[in-house]
């Protein structure tokens, strides 16, 4: 085992999250594209709500936590948290892209478009979507790390203000003055209670995925803070030695 | 294109996606932990 | 507080009335987003005078990138924001300040952009109450917003890039909402114009909170 993470973010208890992951996942293909049955209204294409709900599910999550990082951060200035922010929201990003595209690819075959902006919630998580890409983008400037971490804090936090406001905003955009249509995501309360614990089942494979990239992220997070610091400290001992050198008038060869 | 062709696509565009990520998260960790000293990561004690 | 605000927001002012670049560039700019939409539109007056709401909204948003730019380049010469941070101001002042200059400067657009849909597109302009409330709002809810992210902006290299995929997406609801109480002033959509002027009113309140709490650390660090 020791010489497994010698060299690598893993360790033993992220082997065991990824264990879990690989295997709720294969079950989660099973279940989703064999076992459960075709929805009375969607038919076949239900099967793609196990991707996108969850998809979405992870996105808000992750978002959720990289607001309570950047919080936690400007509470506590506490470096952890800001590279939990960090993570965090890099995933996010990953899993809401892929809820807006699974989102469109169920789209086209049921609403005949990839897109329909009367839907409120897809709205919304492309908003979402194009603000956490606003966050990354704050966060790839170069910087003093304090600065850096303090600016994305707060980006992360308005962001995070912001999108009860959007949502709410958006919905009664189209409500207002449309008649509620065919076009609403909402699952049936009445679904078969194998298409439910096929979703519920969906969303902690997709947790644990993301608690798993969680931690490798996190990691390679904190190794870039240690690679600079490192770098830092050998370039002192460089010079240190140097002068010593000079101290010495030249004894090296 | 059949129902299922759109539900393979929305799956693989998925699985793809984040195996990719996790794939690049993992060799990105290994290179970079050749390059700090194994007592500068927690985890691995 | 009020009184270093105004102090703020009449410094601004000044200096912009004196440099003319917003009179110059800034309003000549909102005009020519009419003009590029028109082409966009192929001239069509009528589809122009539907679309007025919208079109309108959208021309101020993104003379509001400009004006928020301008506010802060404004500060970044000459060592001016350490003279802010150094003057003993409470940032609560000088965030007020700031955005209240903001906001008249958006209140102009606004004005000539209305005489620019009446002249150019066909417009009529009626619901005045509705109309110069939401129009108020806007502003205020637009310049908040705008000073926080302008200010975040301000230390970066990247600024003119930066901000506006920070602020825009943020404004969305004041897109939506103030094109939806338009709309609803002109005879266009059939809503509750002064239900989308409270939801305006409330992102107006949520951002100049934020600002006043928030601008001190954010001035500090960059």
């Amino acid at each position: 085992m020791t010489t497994l993470t010698a060299s690598s973010t893993g360790s033993r208890g992220s082997r065991i999250l990824g264990v879990l992951a690989l295997v709720g996942a294969a079950w989660l293909v099973i279940l989703a594209l064999a076992i459960s049955p075709a929805d009375q209204t969607q038919g076949e294409l239900v099967r793609l709500m196990y991707v996108h709900v969850p998809s979405a599910w992870t996105a808000y999550l992750a978002f959720a936590l990289t607001a309570v990082g950047s919080a936690m951060y400007l509470w506590k200035r506490s470096q952890w948290w800001d590279l939990v922010a960090a993570s965090s929201a890099e995933i996010g990003v990953l899993f809401c892209g892929l809820a807006l595209l699974t989102g469109m690819i169920w789209g086209r075959p049921t609403w005949g478009s990839y897109w329909e902006w009367g839907d409120a919630r897809l709205v919304t998580t492309l908003v979402l979507f194009l603000m956490f890409v606003g966050y990354l983008a704050v966060r790839r400037v170069p910087a003093d790390p304090h600065l850096r971490s303090r600016r994305s804090a707060f980006v992360g936090i308005l962001a995070a203000v912001d999108i009860p406001v959007v949502h709410y905003s958006v919905k009664w955009w189209r409500t207002l003055h449309q008649q509620a249509t065919v076009l609403s995501t909402d699952f049936d309360p009445k679904i078969d209670d194998l298409m439910l614990f096929t979703l519920v089942f969906g969303m902690g494979v997709f947790t644990l995925t993301f608690l798993w990239l969680l931690v490798h992220r996190f990691r390679i997070a904190w190794l870039e803070e240690q690679v600079d610091e490192v770098a830092l400290a050998d370039a002192i001992r460089e010079r240190r030695s140097e002068a010593t050198e000079t101290a010495l008038a030249g004894a090296e060869p | 294109m059949s129902d299922w062709a759109y539900i393979l696509l929305g799956w693989s565009v998925t699985g793809g996606a984040v195996t990719l990520y996790a794939l690049r998260v993992v060799v990105r960790g290994r290179i970079l932990s050749r390059a700090v000293p194994e007592d500068r990561r927690r985890w691995t004690s | 507080m009020v009184r270093d605000a105004g102090l703020i927001a009449a410094k601004d002012l000044r200096v912009e009335l004196r440099s003319r670049v917003a009179t110059m560039q800034v309003l000549p700019f909102a005009l020519l987003v009419l003009v590029i939409f028109a082409f966009a539109l192929d001239g069509d007056q009528t589809t122009l005078r539907t679309l007025t709401a919208g079109l309108y909204w959208a021309a101020v948003l993104l003379a509001a990138v400009l004006v928020i730019q301008r506010a802060f380049a404004v500060e970044s010469v000459d060592g001016i924001r350490d003279a802010l941070r150094l003057s003993g101001l409470r940032p609560a002042s000088i965030f007020l300040g700031k955005a209240a200059a903001i906001a008249v400067e958006l209140l102009v657009v606004e004005v000539v952009l209305a005489v620019g849909v009446v002249v150019l597109f066909g417009s009529t302009l009626r619901g005045w109450g509705l109309l110069v409330a939401t129009g108020g709002v806007a502003a205020v809810g637009i310049a908040a917003a705008g000073t926080l992210y302008g200010v975040l902006a301000a230390g970066l290299r990247v600024k003119e890039t930066i901000l506006p995929i920070l602020l825009l997406p943020v404004l969305a609801p004041v897109l939506i909402g103030a094109t939806r109480a338009f709309g609803a002033a002109l005879g266009d959509v059939a809503v509750d114009g002064w239900s989308w002027f409270n939801l305006l009113a409330i992102f107006a309140l949520v951002y100049g909170s934020m600002g006043i709490v928030a601008f001190g650390s954010l001035l500090e660090e960059s």
